[in-house]
């Protein structure tokens, strides 16, 4: 019988688990164990076959019952005469093993053991495990639970509101001129938030104003109505879809990035170097991306109701069979002033929530990579959610002051 | 290896500079460290040290005032830094330099323009002014003729230097280092040492440094605190050549001796 051995690396890793593989296949049989009882109660476990943790091996049940089962044990010992090749699966056994015999007053005796698995073992002995690391689950009762959800919510809140006592002092700067920030940096995010968005913005409010002009065309058209498929989509887009629907590219596409972007500075600690270089991160990094977005959500906005009414044109034409003329007559006479400036002042509002969502969750973010996904996540689902809130609010307020 | 650590050129020499007294520092109800009592004198290297999660680098942070202690105060010279308002304090931190663990330069800003930042911030040079500034500072750190790279195109080593120029940017009395040595090649920690050793016997600085690597701490600290994760109390300070010679405590020993020492007979370093 060959001296079972610890599968080694001696010929490179990838080729010795290739090899292992070979050789695990090859020998017949799995590792198995057996005990028997000695007259001095001691018990004798004999560990026979190949311990691999490709294939099944035994678990540390049978020496568990052993013990509830009989009387007194004093001590165990090992008999691996009949061992083949092993890994971990045999140690993580052994180890089993030898808490269950510690937590019963037993001895051990491990001289049967090869030399090899007696270093591994006692190293994995070496350091006791350290009370009070392991977090235990405790579940604790729902009304706990309740309540402290409800607390966290309050103290969002908090954080939301001191966020924004911020930004006004920030803001109250900026207006007398004396907040610190780079020109540059405005710049660029605006032509990140403003020119380089007008793609996505052409691309979903056409198809907005084809969705908005099908689902209109279906009911009109079945009364000879279909001229004022015009009017729905001029309504529709310059009332809300144009802004509510500009919100949601822009908080998915800039707000995201805004929370990205802060929350990675959160964690290469960039934030800190401007908090303790005197540089205020609230006016520095947190105003020009607010003032951005603040300036060009109206813009985009609009540009995103023409492109809706054109979408609408295009239905109206080729698929209702009106005159271009005459669709466009009837989109003019129907645009007000009060509409489209209501949507625009609607989206800039979406777009001051934007921001704030996002540079608010950037600068909660955690200290990890994972943290800032996170962040990420959490800018997008706020912003969406407080701006199709403040559309419903809108809707209200609008109606009964008769808008 | 630098030397001559122990005898700081500074005529202030011997003058507290910080001073820190009964400080606890907690998140929230979990007390990380209590009773923290030292002070630095002008032209100290001071090392922050102990096990890895025992609070160096919030120690570091209580001293710069990114976190609130518990209880207790830190006091600068003869302002008490806990007890400042927020525009004093904002005062005070613009004589601080920084350098964080991982650089936290700024990556949407070139080098020069990193090191330019809090220049153009709080003087009155002109643009051009700053720049040849920044030029010099870079140049100090051995990076002249990198000021137009951004963050992200040069080595951490060379990152960790840019830092240190950023820090040394206003000129400052105090310079606090995060754990300078992590990530970089012996070399390379080693002329950081000599840096550092230059900059204090050169600019009159006082040094702070969190680190744990031995090589540095006998290299060139002349006092430090060791502080212990599991008794969450600070268990030594003082000059830690001294420590490693005269300390009776077993866990100080097996610090400054990396768990080697089984007796006496050590003390050979620096």
């Amino acid at each position: 019988m060959p001296e079972p051995r610890y599968p080694d690396h001696e010929n490179g890793g990838l080729f010795a688990f290739d090899k292992l593989m070979k050789e695990t296949g090859n020998i017949a049989g799995q590792g198995a164990v057996s005990v028997t009882r000695a007259a001095d109660s001691t018990l004798l476990i004999k560990l026979s076959g190949p311990w691999h943790l490709t294939r099944d091996v035994p678990s540390g049940a049978i020496l568990r019952k052993e013990l509830e089962s009989a009387a007194v044990l004093k001590g165990v010992s090992f008999d691996t005469s009949e061992l083949a090749k092993w890994d971990s699966g045999l140690i993580a056994f052994l180890v089993q093993t030898s808490v269950a015999c510690r937590a019963h007053g037993i001895d051990q005796d491990r001289a049967g053991l090869p030399e090899g698995l007696k270093r591994l073992l006692e190293l994995a002995e070496a350091v006791p495990e350290k009370k009070g690391t392991r977090s235990a689950e405790v579940k604790s009762p729902f009304f706990e639970r309740v309540g402290k959800s409800t607390l966290g919510y309050g103290l969002s809140v908090d954080d939301f509101m001191s966020f924004l006592g911020e930004l006004t002092v920030a803001f109250g700067k900026f207006v007398r001129g004396k907040a610190r920030y780079r020109r540059v940096d405005l710049v660029e995010v605006i032509q990140e938030c403003g020119a380089n968005a007008v793609g996505i913005v052409t691309l979903i409010s056409f198809l907005v104003g084809v969705i908005l002009a099908f689902m209109g065309a279906v009911q009109l058209s079945q009364f000879g109505a279909s001229i004022y498929v015009a009017d729905l989509v001029c309504i529709g887009m310059t009332r809300d879809m144009g802004a509510i629907m500009t919100a949601i590219i822009m908080s998915g596409r800039t707000g995201a990035a805004f929370a990205a972007k802060l929350g990675t500075m959160k964690v290469t600690q960039e934030i800190d170097a401007f908090t303790t270089m005197g540089v205020s991160p609230m006016e520095f990094l947190v105003l020009p991306r607010v003032i951005a977005l603040v300036l060009m959500m109206p813009l985009l906005c609009l540009y995103a109701d023409f492109l809706g009414i054109l979408g609408g044109l295009f239905v109206g034409v080729g698929m209702l069979g009106l005159s271009v003329r005459g669709y466009m007559q009837e989109t003019i006479a129907t645009l007000t002033l009060t509409n489209v400036f209501g949507g625009l002042f609607k989206a800039t509002f979406y777009g001051l929530l934007i921001a704030i969502a996002g540079c608010l969750k950037g600068f909660q973010c955690g200290n990890s990579s994972s943290a800032v996904g996170d962040a990420a996540t959490q800018a997008v689902v706020l912003s969406i959610v407080m701006g199709v809130v403040a559309c419903g609010l809108f809707a209200v307020v609008f109606n009964i002051i008769g808008i | 290896m630098a030397t001559n650590a122990t005898t700081p050129s500074n005529s202030q020499n011997n003058q507290p500079h910080i001073i820190v007294k009964n400080l606890t520092m907690a998140y929230g109800s979990f007390v990380l460290m209590r009773d923290i009592n030292f002070t630095v004198r002008h032209g100290d290297i001071f090392i922050i040290m102990g096990g890895s999660g025992c609070g160096k680098s919030t120690l570091l942070r209580h001293l710069i005032g990114l976190k609130e202690p518990a209880t207790g105060e830190i006091i600068y010279g003869d302002i008490n830094f806990t007890r400042a308002d927020p525009a004093t304090r904002e005062l005070m931190l613009r004589r601080f330099g920084i350098l964080y663990q991982s650089g936290a330069l700024w990556s949407s800003l070139t080098l020069a323009e990193n090191v330019g930042l809090p220049l153009g911030e709080f003087t009155d040079l002109t643009p051009s002014q700053i720049r040849e500034i920044a030029a010099l500072k870079l140049a100090l750190v051995g990076l002249s003729g990198f000021e137009d790279f951004y963050p992200n195109e040069i080595s951490g080593g060379m990152q960790k230097r840019a830092g240190l120029a950023r820090a040394m940017a206003l000129d400052p009395e105090i310079l606090f280092f995060d754990e300078p040595s992590a990530g970089l090649d012996p070399i390379s920690s080693s002329l950081l040492d000599e840096l550092i050793l230059e900059l204090r016997d050169s600019l009159g600085a006082t040094i702070v440094i969190v680190t744990h690597e031995l090589a540095s701490i006998f290299a060139i600290g002349n006092n430090c605190v060791f502080l212990d994760a599991d008794s969450r109390v600070q268990i030594a300070s003082g000059d830690p050549n001294g420590l490693l010679a005269n300390s009776q405590d077993p866990r100080v020993r097996k610090f400054l001796t990396r768990g080697k020492e089984k007796g006496e007979g050590l003390g050979q370093h620096g």
